[in-house]
């Protein structure tokens, strides 16, 4: 791979069920992503897509879309079907990471990719101490000096506003967006060059999201940490995205530079979207 | 630097059961460098759709859009990559909107030389550029740590092209740049753009303004509210 890609996937295919003859056989012979036959969702459906390094992908689609899947996918933290994923990072981006080793999937995981998830819960053991979700990241990493730990854990605590005499307590009781907060903290935490942000400013009240998304914005400009985020609110695709993939029923229906998307929507789908914008 | 060949948009309303709005059509020119081409004509004939099709927020539907870059090589607008499309926009070429959109919670002072830092400026020489131009049209220290969402009109557009001249783009899209601004800042507006032309910049400009227009352009490029349009070469001045 000669190109500067940090990321590139190609014929991500994922399902839910075990499948039956016809959906195996032909999975565009119906309507949708559901096999009418033996009920099996195809969640994602031959996605190839491509990331600069640097980069801010945005996703975009409705509920059930398969943006999650993707990004599960892309974690590394879902059954495939079939599919090729690279990383610049990992070995230049030779070997097929969907094909590697537990162990080495734990490596990539751990070191060369970030994940924040919609809901705090998934990303951040509740009742233990903001630093030592922290902490988890680094130790994953094979960090085992405790003074650097520390250091590296107040740091990232500080860094993303969280009071260093909060830094103790455990993230459950936090507010959404301080929770938030640490989640990023923690993805962050080994320096990953691909970030994968997954609805995180969804739900949160405007002026916290405002500051998720500043953090996110200081975060890539600090670092030039590539990034894909999923959100199904246009604006923040808008304000963050350099490109933006448009997904419906488990497919890439368009993608396109970000204003483009937005302003000259090409598919039937985008264009019902752009224009349900308020 | 820019010949725009045969250029044709419509828009598919898929959500109006798929009607075509055609927007503009053959639409040919060519934009060398240090000049500027004025796009006239009436309200609804296609003027920002054509630019917006330049700075590729519109996607063509015919012809070509081929750029000349700093390399030497001919790039085509209308299909390069995204990837290209957005490294030009980085480097290359700049667009002056019609309506500022500012970007939330940044000060006008970090908008302005954020364009300068992400191709890589040095933070301190593009503060201090950036506090000149600021000073040069009118904006006062007091305003620029101030969010630009806070701005008055004439502000917010001085604001818009100084965003765009501050990285002396080789090619400048503006639209209606002196629309909102009065006599005094539209003057000083306007000898920037010119100074940025004379060092070289090529440009195409939707201007309403009839001071600005004839002050500005080295030619005309008319366009009807037809299929055609045509072209008038007639130096101003």
């Amino acid at each position: 791979m000669n190109e500067p890609f940090a990321l590139s996937l190609e014929g991500l295919v994922v399902r839910h069920g075990d499948a039956c003859a016809r959906c195996t056989r032909n999975p565009d012979s119906f309507q949708r992503n559901r096999c009418p036959d033996c009920g099996s969702i195809w969640a994602a459906r031959d996605i190839s897509l491509r990331v600069r390094e640097g980069e801010i992908l945005g996703i975009v689609g409705e509920s059930g879309s398969g943006k999650s899947t993707l990004m599960r996918a892309l974690y590394l933290d879902t059954e495939t079907v079939s599919g090729s994923y690279y990383l610049k990072s990992y070995r230049g981006g030779e070997e097929d990471v969907f094909k590697v080793n537990p162990r080495k999937r734990k490596h990539i995981r751990d070191h060369l990719l970030g994940m924040v998830y919609q809901n705090p819960h998934s990303g951040l053991r509740m009742p233990y101490s903001s630093s030592a979700n922290v902490a988890e990241k680094l130790i994953a990493a094979g960090n085992r000096s405790v003074a650097s730990m520390m250091g590296r854990t107040n740091s990232l605590l500080t860094h993303i506003e969280i009071p260093i005499n909060r830094v103790k307590e455990p993230p459950r009781n936090f507010s959404g967006g301080m929770q938030q907060r640490v989640q990023i903290a923690k993805a962050v935490a080994n320096n990953p060059p691909i970030l994968l942000l997954d609805e995180v400013s969804t739900g949160l009240d405007l002026s916290v999201q405002a500051r998720v998304l500043d953090l996110i914005k200081r975060v890539q400009r600090e670092f030039g940490v590539t990034m894909i985020i999923v959100s199904h609110d246009l604006a923040v695709v808008r304000l963050l995205a350099d490109r933006t993939v448009v997904m419906l029923d488990g497919r890439i229906v368009e993608q396109g530079v970000t204003d483009q998307i937005m302003e000259d929507p090409q598919h039937v789908y985008t264009q019902t979207l752009v224009n349900s914008l308020l | 630097m820019l010949a725009v060949k045969n250029l044709r948009k419509d828009f598919t309303m898929f959500i109006c059961e798929g009607k075509k709005i055609p927007s503009f059509g053959n639409v040919s020119f060519e934009v060398g460098a240090s000049s500027l081409l004025a796009i006239t004509g009436p309200s609804g004939a296609g003027k920002s759709s054509l630019l917006k099709c330049v700075y590729r927020t519109y996607l063509p539907t015919e012809g070509e859009i081929l750029y000349l870059d700093r390399n030497g090589g001919t790039v085509n607008l209308a299909e390069a990559d995204d990837w290209v499309i957005l490294s030009l926009r980085r480097n290359e070429i700049g667009y002056v909107s019609q309506f500022f959109h500012a970007m939330p919670r940044v000060s006008a002072l970090d908008t302005l030389i954020e364009p300068l830092i992400t191709r890589g400026g040095d933070a301190a020489e593009a503060m201090d550029r950036a506090s000149e131009m600021l000073s040069s049209v009118g904006i006062g220290k007091a305003l620029w740590d101030m969010y630009p969402s806070t701005f008055s009109g004439g502000e917010k557009q001085r604001l818009n092209i100084l965003r765009a001249v501050i990285t002396k783009p080789r090619l400048l899209l503006l639209d209606e740049p002196t629309a909102s601004l009065d006599r005094g800042y539209k003057e000083r507006i306007m000898n920037m753009i010119l100074a940025l032309k004379e060092d070289g910049t090529a440009m195409l400009g939707v201007f309403h303004d009839r001071d600005a227009l004839t002050c500005l352009s080295d030619a005309r490029y008319e366009m009807t509210l037809g299929e055609y349009c045509e072209i008038d070469r007639e130096l101003f001045l």
